[in-house]
């Protein structure tokens, strides 16, 4: 389990994230939410030893993330950056096989862990195809894959951390992906998803950590955190909250 | 564009292309030899014994004149190459090219210090001359690299792209040594570097050939095992740190194999452009971009082209020799500009 005490980061004289106490539950699914700059990418960057805490402590398995080696903490946690620079002409295949470099389960066992992946981000008709020649939507989920690859077949134990997972997805790719991360989370890993869509964040999220300047606002389930209140405090928008006539969550309308 | 050829022909295809070429490379030349007495001579030089041709002449020709010479081409040739492809990995560069850690430009410094400063000290003893070139070429490549790695490392990290940058910076200062030194030259020791400076693998000799063949083999044997790390160093550095690689032992590594191979490669035939750049490039388009496969391919394809170029340089206004870099200027340049434009079709 992935837990973060009394988290701080500073850069140079400002503090970026402060107060950060989370845990990431097997099976669950935790959102964090903020405006542009409130710290959410930082605060995956100090999750995963990226960043080092100027303060407080984060650990895997209680054991101090730093302290892991490179290849065993790599097969228990996963991270999806925002962007990647990847700018070479590797097959898509090949680039979701590099998660598997973590392991030594054997190529026959890797292509059908690449295959599952892929058709897991509804990718797997692009596998033959030149990563570059993808749109930036395709690459994206190629690189979820890649993520999930990794971790495949997420079980208890494991820690996915995903840094906009759905920034240039269309809206149906919005929902299957988030669909396959909530599906992985079943299976009993933990996953830390960071979204800028209230609605996909109130859905698919077990929890939600609204963060505002570095510092957690609210921390709870998704009715709790999600109220006009807090997001007009977070976000200087006003908004009316409703219920999903459906599914109960909650549904956020700008007024 | 995926790779449509199979790795292991095309890996095949290239091996028997470089004994080809060996093979060539041992019988032509200001004396031809038939390609049959080569080969005899050849084996009999491995110590087989085999009859019939005309042995003698060949035979010394072959063992102390052109096979130092090819050695010292395959050597020079696949060092360069892999060099460049751990260069490209590292800067994520498909155009980045192993001088660009300053290198080259310090090993120049370092032979220009030779050269000149030599003769400034009224000449040195004919014995140690050609060593004392060597050994300052390889010490001023080390050197200058050493520096910009220190240059692009803060906070217990490297930077690529300020490494880059200070590569640039360092070699623009040994340039200026350089220039120095060439300001300082006369006229004969001016030649002497002039020809330095474009390369040659003409009077290779077993001295000079083996702490080289040493340094190749540890580098060739030494790159692939990071394979599978350059491939994930592609993916950017944090990817590979959270694919469990130790990126920053891993930029150290390539670092040191590049200033390492360029460095003893440099010293032993001069400065030879374009390999390190063409060679894996060329090598990433027939083979994709997968390291398992681009480093044999660029090892075995690096030592053919090196091998082919040193041929037209000695045949081409035979007896008289071209400095090699001239040729794999005159390949490399207009290859790399057709790269370009077709990459922008």
């Amino acid at each position: 389990m992935l837990r973060a005490n009394n988290l701080m980061v500073r850069r140079g004289n400002r503090t970026v994230l402060a107060d950060i106490d989370i845990e990431l539950h097997p099976g669950q699914v935790l959102g964090v939410l903020g405006p542009n700059g409130a710290g959410k990418s930082t605060l995956l960057a100090a999750l995963c030893d990226e960043l080092p805490a100027n303060a407080g402590t984060v650990s895997l398995d209680e054991r101090a993330i730093a302290d892991w080696p490179g290849q065993e903490r790599a097969r228990r946690l996963a991270v999806l950056p925002q962007s990647s620079s990847l700018n070479f002409a590797f097959s898509v295949n090949e680039v979701v096989g590099m998660g598997r470099l973590p392991h030594a389960s054997g190529r026959v066992r890797d292509a059908q862990i690449v295959a599952q992946a892929l058709s897991a981000a509804d990718a797997l008709h692009l596998a033959g195809r030149s990563y570059l020649a993808l749109s930036g939507g395709e690459r994206q989920r190629v690189h979820l894959a890649r993520v999930l690859a990794q971790l495949w077949p997420g079980a208890e134990g494991q820690t996915l951390l995903l840094d906009e997972p759905t920034s240039m997805l269309d809206p149906l790719h919005q929902h299957t992906i988030l669909q396959a991360v909530r599906d992985f989370a079943g299976r009993g890993a933990a996953v830390l998803v960071i979204l800028h869509d209230l609605n996909l964040a109130a859905r698919y999220c077990d929890h939600l950590l609204l963060l505002q300047e570095g510092r957690p606002h609210a921390y709870g389930p998704p009715d709790e955190v999600l109220t006009a209140q807090a997001l007009e405090a977070v976000y200087g928008l006003q908004v009316l909250i409703q219920r999903h006539p459906e599914r109960g969550h909650p549904l956020i309308i700008a007024r | 564009m995926t790779a449509i050829v199979r790795p292991r022909p095309m890996l095949i295809t290239l091996g028997l292309l470089l004994l080809l070429v060996f093979w060539l490379s041992l019988a032509l030349g200001p004396v031809s030899l038939p390609l049959g007495d080569t080969l005899l001579a050849g084996l009999r030089l491995l110590g087989l014994p085999v009859e019939g041709g005309d042995s003698q002449q060949a035979q010394l020709i072959l063992g102390q004149i052109r096979l130092p010479r090819s050695l010292l081409g395959i050597a020079v040739g696949s060092v360069l190459a892999l060099s460049g492809v751990a260069m490209q990995g590292l800067f994520r560069n498909p155009l980045a090219d192993p001088g660009l850690v300053g290198v080259s430009g310090g090993a120049a410094l370092g032979a220009a210090v030779a050269i000149v400063g030599g003769s400034l000290l009224g000449g040195l003893p004919p014995a140690i001359e050609p060593y004392l070139l060597s050994v300052c070429a390889f010490a001023g490549g080390l050197i200058v690299t050493a520096m910009v790695y220190r240059f692009g490392r803060s906070d217990g990290q490297t930077n690529v792209a300020t490494m880059l940058l200070a590569g640039v910076a360092m070699t623009a200062m040994a340039g200026a040594g350089v220039g120095l030194f060439t300001y300082l030259a006369d006229d004969a020791t001016l030649r002497t570097l002039t020809f330095w400076n474009l390369g040659s693998l003409n009077g290779a000799s077993y001295p000079r050939l083996w702490p080289l063949l040493i340094v190749a083999v540890g580098v060739a044997l030494w790159l692939p095992r990071r394979a599978a790390a350059l491939n994930a160093l592609l993916l950017g550095e944090s990817e590979a740190r959270h694919l469990g690689f130790n990126v920053e032992r891993i930029k150290l590594e390539l670092v040191l194999c590049t200033a390492l191979g360029v460095g003893a490669a440099v010293a032993a035939a001069g400065l030879i452009g374009f390999i390190g750049l063409v060679v894996p490039h060329l090598m990433r388009l027939l083979v994709g971009p997968d390291h398992r496969v681009l480093l044999p391919a660029s090892l075995l394809a690096g030592a053919s082209l090196l091998l082919l170029a040193d041929l037209v340089a000695r045949l081409l206004l035979a007896p008289a020799e071209l400095p090699i870099g001239i040729v794999t200027a005159l390949i490399g340049a207009p290859f790399f500009l057709y790269l370009l434009v077709r990459g922008r079709s």
